[in-house]
């Protein structure tokens, strides 16, 4: 057979989406369908519900899908990292049992890797499984977990030895979320949504076959999900949803689920400070005369315009091949100084409304969730201090900064006295 | 906008970085700041004779080599990299700009070939005591006397005004105010009755100059009393490549105080082991690549003669200006003791980081204008 090229790739994803793709299936059916097919997932391999095509030529099928408004494969919540890191490291048994079920969107995901007692050192995890007659026991507690509270497993980060330096330690497990001894509970945060969860583990169960990789190799597993994360961030949310207006049953099915996966996160454009309201809210307020209010504006939309130029530098040197320049890797840390700025030109304009919130305060609450949303930019995804860390060790080659107790058992270093809270 | 550099364009760079770096090393910078004149014609013909930069952007059919704003942001961006000490900023931007935007076609090319060439060293004089840099500031009147005009009044803050062959005076008729009745006249630097006085800068390697006009004769240049708005767009453009010169010195130290971290050895490791070094050496990245993203931005902005000019001017040079004097301030203090001395070079980026922030108008005065460019 020859080599596929886009004209050929092109052709055949056509050709099978014309003889199959309806909307008026059920979205199951449709995505049964469709993963047997491989053209749910083109670049995966072949026995693995796949067709084994390059990155270049998986891209050429995803635009025949868009061009044909054809619903992919499941994408929503974390499944996918989940399906990432099993099709690299999971058994067979594993692939078998999950990743058919992870595409057409049976089962919802959640990860377990952040403690309440490891943030930014998420190696320094300290939930715990035991081997205890052939099934690991697990004990301890996790939190921010996204989509917990209707997954029905996550993957989850534990410790298994402790008489080892802490990375060695560590490893990779697939656990139930329905049985007794998880408990799933929401996380309300200081602007009242409750976006994430904390799960406790009290001696819960997980058979021995649910080990991901080998023992002790868990960090080097859980590099791997986050890995995934870290590009699934920067691509930006992968929505599936073609389009608002769109008819058949397959599309009523498809914006549900995404409804509900994004239901928890209507805060996020406010977490990014808003400074698009600025002017709207400054004309509104009659403060922009006001000289100091137009200093303060100037200062925000001058960062806010050029953290938008630099992105945009980054990107065309990515497209043209080129080395990628420092501008790249400024993102996340110049996102959070935007947002703080805004929140306080927010302020500014708001004067004494911004001590209100809810449908007392302007644009039925809008601006109070601003004020009560920032924080967040500066610490979800990697803290300023972390993001930091990294510009000056990454991109200025500055010494790194050094690891303390690797040479020694985790048992004996020094660690948060975090113990899980009472319910 | 493109957000990127052509080959070609980096390659520019590239050249106009080694002979700067062979050209002006501080050594240089630190002779030719001790003199009166500022400047050696030797080196500025090097400068414009070898390489073409006094003629960059200035069209070809004025003996220039025909390319644009960004390729002379670059070029400025190099020179304050280096920070040349050159009259290139008074006479291939601010002069060369005034002729292009005012002038007539015979006088483009009566007056542009030598500046294109270096032979003729320009300014452009606009400011007077009054330190306003816009026209609302300008005095000096020009009265006509028997075809031709005479000047009388004080230019001041005039960029190596000096020692310039030939000055751009932006002048006004007697009882005119506001935008009307402003022309723009050329005067010859030894014109008879002009007194040029060097003034004492904080900066050095930027010469500033008053210059007392009485009865000076003098050439109209582009139509009387239209001056206004050629002005305004070669303050705008001056404003662009001010901010691209200022990102290469905020660059030049930020790479400096980097350097220096990594070497300085204090309590048994190099300093930039330290999580407050590394951490202020990260937001230094930060606030140079913001500006330099603004300053190229700006530079694209001017080449297209982009509506959005005025406002993107303005935004980049008080976005550069803060990056520079900010980084400058950082440099200083993460040399620690040593970056006070005199003997340390960061203070004369620093000191050229104060005298940029103020020319061409604060950065508190160009938020004020951006904010009225977009309607706010």
């Amino acid at each position: 057979m020859s080599q596929p090229t886009q004209e050929t790739v092109r052709a055949e994803a056509r050709a099978w989406l014309e003889a199959n793709w309806d909307p008026s299936l059920d979205l199951k059916t449709w995505r049964t369908k469709l993963v047997d097919s491989g053209w749910g997932m083109p670049a995966w391999p072949v026995e693995w519900h796949g067709k084994g095509l390059s990155a270049a030529l998986a891209a050429v099928v995803d635009k025949e899908f868009r061009t044909l408004g054809a619903i992919g494969v499941a994408r929503s919540g974390p499944r996918m990292l989940a399906a990432a890191t099993l099709l690299e490291h999971g058994s067979d048994f594993l692939k078998e049992k999950f990743l058919r079920r992870i595409l057409t969107g049976e089962d919802h995901w959640c990860q377990l890797f952040s403690e309440p007692g490891s943030g930014s050192d998420l190696a320094g995890a300290m939930t715990r499984a035991d081997l205890r007659d052939g099934q690991w026991i697990v004990n301890g507690q996790k939190v921010w977990t996204t989509s917990a509270h209707h997954a029905q497993y996550g993957f989850l980060l534990a410790r298994t030895d402790w008489n080892v330096p802490k990375h060695q330690g560590l490893s990779y497990f697939i656990i139930e979320m329905e049985q007794p001894g998880v408990l799933v509970q929401p996380l309300r945060q200081m602007n009242g949504h409750a976006s994430f969860n904390q799960v406790f583990f009290t001696d819960a169960v997980v058979p021995a076959e649910y080990l991901v990789s080998k023992l002790g190799e868990g960090w080097k597993v859980a590099t791997t999900t986050l890995m995934h994360e870290r590009r699934a961030a920067a691509e930006g949310m992968a929505s599936g949803l073609q389009s608002a207006k769109r008819v058949g049953k397959a599309y009523d099915q498809e914006r549900a689920e995404f409804a509900i996966t994004m239901e928890p996160y209507t805060w996020y454009p406010q977490r990014a400070g808003r400074p698009d309201l600025v002017i709207e809210r400054a004309q509104a307020t009659g403060c922009n005369t006001d000289p100091v209010v137009r200093q303060e504006i100037a200062k925000l939309l001058t960062m806010h315009r050029a953290a938008h130029w630099t992105q945009r530098r980054a990107r065309a040197a990515q497209q043209l091949g080129r080395p990628p320049g420092p501008e790249g890797s400024l993102g996340k840390l110049v996102g959070s100084h935007v947002a703080r700025a805004s929140a306080n030109v927010h302020t500014l304009i708001n004067a004494a409304d911004a001590m209100l919130t809810g449908d007392d305060s302007p644009m039925n609450g809008i601006i109070a969730e601003i004020l009560v949303s920032t924080p967040a930019a500066s610490i979800a995804g990697g803290t300023d201090e972390i993001q930091r860390n990294i510009i000056a060790e990454r991109v200025l080659g500055m010494p790194k900064e050094p690891l303390t107790g690797m040479d020694r058992p985790f048992k004996d270093v020094p660690k948060n006295t975090v113990q899980p809270r009472e319910r | 906008m493109k957000f990127s550099f052509t080959d070609e364009q980096e390659q520019i760079r590239t050249v106009v970085r080694r002979f700067l770096a062979e050209q002006s090393p501080t050594t240089e910078i630190r002779r030719l700041m001790a003199t009166d004149h500022g400047w050696e014609r030797a080196a500025w013909q090097r400068l414009s004779g070898e390489l073409g930069l006094t003629g960059v952007h200035i069209p070809e059919a004025y003996g220039g080599q025909g390319l644009g704003f960004v390729e002379l942001g670059i070029v400025l961006e190099e020179m304050g990299r280096a920070l040349l000490c050159a009259p290139y900023f008074a006479s291939v931007v601010l002069a060369a700009n005034a002729i292009l935007n005012a002038g007539s076609e015979d006088q483009k090319k009566e007056l542009l070939p030598g500046i294109a060439t270096g032979e003729t060293v320009a300014t452009l004089a606009f400011t007077e005591n009054n330190g306003l840099w816009d026209s609302a500031g300008v005095a000096l009147t020009a009265t006509s006397a028997g075809g031709g005009y005479r000047l009388s009044g004080v230019k001041s803050f005039v960029l190596d005004g000096h020692t310039a062959d030939l000055i751009i005076v932006l002048a006004r008729a007697p009882g005119s105010s506001g935008d009307t009745g402003l022309s723009f006249f050329s005067v010859r630097g030894d014109a008879a009755g002009l007194d040029r006085r060097l003034l004492k800068a904080v900066d050095g390697t930027r010469k500033l100059a008053r210059l007392t006009f009485d009865n000076v004769p003098a050439d109209l240049l582009g139509e009387e009393g239209a001056a206004a708005a050629p002005f305004a767009a070669t303050l705008d453009q001056a404003a662009v490549c001010l901010a691209n010169e200022m990102v290469g010195g905020a660059d030049q130290l930020r790479q400096s105080a980097l350097d220096y971290a990594m070497m300085r050895m204090q309590f048994g490791r190099p300093i930039a082991s330290f999580q407050a070094i590394k951490h202020k050496c990260a937001d230094m990245l930060v606030e140079v690549e913001l500006a330099k993203s603004a300053a190229y931005c700006a530079a694209e902005a001017a080449a297209e003669n982009d509506p959005d000019l005025p406002a993107l001017a303005s935004l980049a040079k008080a976005c550069a200006a803060d990056a520079f004097m900010q980084t400058a301030r950082e440099t200083i203090q993460l040399h620690g003791g040593i970056g006070f001395t005199w003997d340390n070079d960061t203070h004369l980026w620093f000191k050229r980081a104060k005298s940029s922030e103020v020319f061409l108008g604060s950065p508190t005065y160009h938020r004020e204008l951006l904010m009225q460019r977009w309607n706010v």
